[in-house]
């Protein structure tokens, strides 16, 4: 299948189009039968894709036969084809739940979910920095609408904010691409990590602001802390789905950190060697103090899982500033693990709040819910997954982390705010526990209706995965591990993707 | 010209960046516009300034570099339309919340906030 790494991005963008048009527009029945079965159809090419680039290696697709670097390639890696099984995982399971009943407060969800699909995948395939913006954009443009999908004034507020916030960061992104192709010449990333250890001392200190300016952008999208405001409000007025998918948007951020600033201005780069890391070290470790703080400050469950995002955002920042192969492939791991836990705790979250009435998800006394089991044991999975408690993949994934600092100094920073961190949100979810399930009022409502079961077992599907990693916990950390070297080897993901260039 | 060039994309920028931060969203919008215009402006500028220099090779004595109005073409289809889309979003913003600000209440000032509630909480 010579095609095979650009079906992640075909497959979306010609349902999202077919959504659109007439046999489908007018119908919901149809509308979710076809985006469920492009999603299907979009699971299957993305693990076919993984088998492949783990059988065959790297996958190098030139789009119209325009070598690099000259043309625009799609670069199916291990890290990036593992990002993308993630992302139609995840979509499969949101979409799976919001058919439902979510999807039809609002005109075109489906088509927008399937272009902000496209544009996620995109951004991880996608081995050129100019065109890395231009999914960016994509999956922008579909998430601003996504988010107002449903409408009220809380969300068209957060909206706001969120739609000029990152048309700032569009701006700054923009400039950065500017003054990256003006020193260097050239935008695809393996000849920008070839060409930038050649760079003449007199263009290092603006192609270091070019490459600092990046950094920003992606620390707008990654909720680094100065940059992190928006993100509680967003994700907690967003309507269920929406947050879930948006789950996986941080990860972009974090994901292009790790592919700009360990390959491209990585420990090759000369004169800009290993620039990101002076910011990101302690930038990272303050994420995860004021998500720590913003967690035991949390009156609700949705706003409690948004700060637990930032949270896992500051531990994947840490890990990217250490930037040695163990941190990149416990990131990899815990990426994985947090994406889909937290996608799990914003569904469950909006199932619990549907059976309270007026109190919604907010750690109140209220009515007792109408499956009190069911929730309460998928409540205290997810809670002791994200907290990181064995025996789930939270654990595995923060002992990782943990491992993966390199020096007493880092151990002594690193350690106690993570686990400061794990206490604050194991704080937290007791007290939201206890609160949610056992003070209620004793009357149960006869107006509160039981979450039907394809909602259920979207949410099992999403947290089954927390045991899963765990149980296949040896295959995975080898993938990741060998992820993380990939691309910690220079040879492999700069040279050898630039035919005819050799160092 | 590359110091008038250099100025002019300042100036927007300062412009554009100033405007970003009012607190009514008209004015925001313009300066989101004015900073996409200065990101166009400067992403042309990238590929260096040159005069008689077409962009195809043969037309001219030397040629000037074709990819960053490439760059510059895919950015103005995108800054317009992501400009439409805040215009209709402030639009909405300012029919659901009652007013044009971007938080969506207009800010009181604090001397007569103490003096409505007598200085207490």
């Amino acid at each position: 299948m010579q095609h095979l790494s650009i079906l992640p991005i075909l497959i979306p963008l010609i349902f999202g189009a077919a959504l659109l048009l007439p046999p489908l527009s007018k119908h919901i029945n149809r509308q979710r039968i076809a985006a469920i079965i492009g999603l299907f159809l979009l699971l299957i090419s993305a693990f076919y894709l993984l088998y492949q680039v783990q059988s065959e290696g790297v996958h190098l697709y030139a789009l119209g036969e325009w070598q690099p670097p000259f043309g625009i390639v799609l670069v199916a890696d291990p890290v990036s084809v593992l990002l993308v099984a993630l992302t139609s995982f995840l979509a499969f399971s949101v979409m799976l739940y919001a058919m439902n009943g979510q999807d039809k407060n609002g005109a075109y969800f489906h088509p927008l979910f399937m272009f902000q699909v496209m544009g996620i995948n995109g951004a991880f395939l996608t081995g050129d920095i100019f065109n890395l913006f231009v999914f960016f954009e994509v999956l922008l443009i579909a998430s601003y609408a996504l988010l107002i999908h449903g409408g009220g004034k809380q969300r068209t507020q957060a909206t706001l904010h969120y739609v000029i916030l990152n048309l700032v960061g569009s701006s700054l992104f923009l400039f950065g691409l500017g003054i990256i192709y003006g020193t260097l010449g050239t935008l695809n990333m393996a000849d920008l990590a070839v060409k930038v250890g050649s760079l003449q001392a007199e263009n290092a200190t603006l192609a270091k602001t070019g490459a600092l300016l990046l950094l920003v952008v992606f620390g707008l999208k990654a909720a680094m802390l100065p940059l992190h405001f928006w993100l509680p409000k967003t994700y907690s007025s967003a309507s269920a789905p929406v947050a879930a998918l948006f789950a996986i948007m941080t990860k972009v951020g974090i994901y292009s950190i790790f592919r700009v600033y360990t390959v491209i201005f990585g420990e090759h780069a000369g004169a800009l060697a290993n620039i990101a890391t002076p910011w990101l070290w302690p930038l990272a470790l303050l994420t995860i103090a004021i998500g720590a703080v913003g967690i035991l400050a949390s009156p609700g469950l949705k706003t409690l899982t948004a700060n637990l995002v930032i949270v896992s955002s500051g531990s994947l920042l840490a890990c990217a500033a250490i930037n040695s192969e163990t941190a990149t492939s416990a990131a990899l791991y815990y990426l994985v693990h947090s994406t889909l836990v937290s996608a799990g705790l914003f569904l469950l979250a909006d199932i619990m709040a549907r059976q309270r009435g007026q109190a919604e998800d907010r750690f109140v006394r209220s009515r007792p819910f109408v499956q009190p089991r069911i929730l309460g044991i998928l409540f205290s999975i997810a809670a002791l997954s994200i907290i990181g408690m064995p025996p789930f993949s939270g654990f595995i994934g923060k002992v990782m982390i943990l491992q993966a600092t390199q020096s007493l100094a880092e151990s002594l920073w690193l350690w106690p705010l993570i686990l400061l961190g794990s206490l604050a949100a194991l704080i937290t979810f007791s007290r939201a526990g206890t609160t949610l399930f056992w003070r209620h009022n004793g009357n149960l409502s006869t107006e509160s209706e039981a979450a039907k079961p394809l909602e259920l077992a979207a949410v099992i599907l999403l947290l089954l995965a927390s045991p899963v990693l765990v149980i296949f916990a040896g295959d995975m950390t080898a993938y990741t591990q060998e992820a993380a070297h990939y691309l910690h080897d220079f040879q492999a993901s700069a040279y050898n993707l630039l035919p005819g260039v050799s160092p | 010209m590359e110091g008038m060039y250099a100025f002019s994309v300042g100036l927007l920028t300062a412009c554009g960046v100033f405007l970003t931060l009012r607190g009514r969203s008209f004015s925001v919008v313009v300066g989101l516009t004015l900073l996409s215009y200065a990101v166009n402006l400067f992403l042309f500028a990238s590929g260096r300034l040159k005069l008689n220099a077409a962009a195809v090779l043969g037309e001219s004595e030397h040629y000037g570099d074709p990819l960053p109005q490439a760059l510059v073409l895919t950015a103005i289809v995108i800054g317009f339309a992501m400009t439409a889309f805040a215009v209709i979003l402030a639009m909405r913003a300012r029919a659901d919340l009652g007013n044009d600000h971007v938080d969506g209440q207009i800010p009181q000032p604090k001397s007569s906030l103490s003096q409505k509630t007598g200085g207490a909480k």
